[in-house]
């Protein structure tokens, strides 16, 4: 016995949600070509087009508030299901980030680079390879990738501790760069929530597979 | 072992196949009501069941599910002898009903189906009088006084949420009821006469999604004083009333989990596989 319909509608939301972390992994890109290459357009690209991941989350709640509403999903289905809701909200959450980026960057980008600019690029790009590897676990249902996405938050957050006390040295030594190095904080702020997105959903991913919800307490995960 | 021995009197009698006995009031929870060793079935030459082996909480519900044929009707009517009434039955093991083997030679079948109510797909009211319906049990099993029937009958339709929509017409027939009203009926003759565990086979298969509504509400109700095992083909419905549900396959017990588990985490392939509807 096959649920077609069933089985047709699952692939559908998975696909929608292939297509939303394709999105704001691209704008995450963008974000990152806009510092790193002072590129004002990539900037301006991803403020401009947040709406296109709204209307995506919407259209994926929809399609999971049918599923569960008319099919009554059990096991790794209805596991599959509420883990792509909250998957969902985090993906959006990351889309969010990044416009917030995009409208910090514009700032930072028409000025003289500051040393430190070069290492919020690299943790944004951390910050980015974890959404990818996130989304994979998550739509390949890999609990080991997941997993590997969870040990690599605590970097992400040494780095941004690293980050603030350098720039606070540098605005005390010159507070000439005051400005651009608070906006730098900003964005280095923005991309550890990136990373705490992603791992929200890593642990969505590690639900889905293992049925075990291992949030709060990574250390027995 | 006399398991009524064990348990406080409630001062009632019944007497039945000549032996007068006091009816158990419920006893204490915690303890299995159903014990089943190593329970294996044939009709005839074809085995329906296998090496069945589980224990049914006391005062829990217990959802038995599985495709057509995969012997859990057969189980649950092996818990008040109902093959009995079929040729060619053979039950090996040991089926336990509050330590009392129910199977055993010296174990009187009256006696078992008294502490081991049914209630069945189809609704059966007899062509007699709402009342009469109620007390049926009791009447067979000599009780004449007319207080004890009268109480019997507002305690066991309240017991069934269908007093207060047949109070004023106790003595119209059972047959004018509803269909919902009906299997509610049934539910009220069979907690007359104080069972200790209810069997549902298929219960609301013929009902409509309201009646179904209230029958899952009572035995949600009716779990505080009895142990019961429902065999539904409805795995929504196993999945709101049971706290325990029982998968069985080609006569075997796959796996038997709290309900909440099995519907979310099946650790049994078969199980997954029908749960979400890819059985086959």
């Amino acid at each position: 016995m096959e649920r077609h319909h069933f089985e047709t509608e699952l692939r559908e939301l998975r696909a929608c949600v292939a297509r939303m972390g394709g999105l704001v992994c691209a704008r995450l890109e963008a974000c990152l070509r806009a510092l790193s290459g002072r590129d004002g357009d990539a900037a301006r690209f991803v403020i401009g087009h947040d709406e296109e991941i709204n209307a995506l989350q919407i259209e994926i709640d929809e399609r999971a508030l049918r599923l569960l509403a008319l099919q009554q999903p059990a096991a790794v289905d209805l596991r599959f299901i509420t883990a792509t809701v909250k998957a969902n909200a985090d993906l959006e959450r990351i889309g969010d980030q990044a416009v917030n980026v995009a409208g910090t960057a514009l700032q930072v980008i028409g000025r003289p680079e500051l040393e430190y600019e070069s290492v919020v690029v690299e943790m944004g790009g951390n910050a980015l390879s974890m959404v990818k590897d996130a989304l994979a676990s998550f739509l390949d249902r890999n609990a080991r990738l997941a997993r590997s996405v969870l040990e690599r938050d605590d970097e992400i957050d040494a780095m941004k501790r690293r980050v603030l006390r350098d720039l606070i040295a540098l605005m005390t030594r010159d507070p000439g760069t005051i400005e651009r190095a608070v906006s730098l904080v900003f964005i280095s702020r923005n991309f550890e929530r990136v990373a705490d997105h992603a791992t929200n959903m890593a642990e969505d991913a590690i639900f889905l597979v293992e049925a075990r919800d291992i949030r709060h307490h990574h250390e027995s995960a | 072992m006399a398991a009524t021995e064990a348990m406080p009197d409630t001062g009632l009698r019944i007497r039945t196949s000549g032996v007068t006995f006091a009816v158990p009031s419920v006893a204490a929870s915690g303890e299995d009501a159903i014990v089943i060793k190593d329970a294996s079935l044939w009709y005839g030459q074809n085995q329906a069941l296998y090496d069945i082996r589980m224990d049914i909480p006391d005062r829990q519900v217990t959802a038995f599910i599985g495709p057509s044929g995969c012997g859990k009707s057969t189980l649950l009517r092996c818990f008040n002898r109902m093959n009995d009434l079929i040729d060619n039955v053979r039950v090996t093991g040991q089926i336990l009903v509050r330590g009392l083997d129910i199977n055993a030679p010296s174990t009187d079948v009256i006696d078992v189906r008294r502490r081991v109510g049914m209630v069945f797909q189809k609704s059966n009211p007899l062509p007699k009088s709402i009342y009469e319906n109620v007390v049926y049990g009791l009447r067979i099993a000599g009780i004449k006084d007319k207080a004890t029937l009268d109480a019997a009958c507002e305690r066991s339709l309240r017991g069934a949420a269908l007093w207060d929509e047949v109070k004023d017409r106790l003595h119209s027939s059972g047959l004018s009821l509803s269909g919902g009203q009906q299997q509610r009926l049934c539910i009220a003759r069979a907690v007359a006469i104080e069972p200790e565990i209810i069997l549902m086979d298929e219960p609301c298969s013929a009902l409509d999604p309201i009646a179904t509504l209230k029958i899952e509400e009572l035995i949600f109700e009716l779990k505080s004083q009895y142990t019961i095992v429902i065999v539904t083909h409805n795995l929504q419905q196993a999945a709101r009333v049971s706290d325990r549900t029982a998968f069985f396959w080609l006569g075997k017990l796959i796996e038997y989990s709290p309900t909440a588990d099995l519907f979310t985490n099946p650790k049994q392939k078969h199980t997954e596989d029908y749960i979400t509807g890819r059985f086959g």
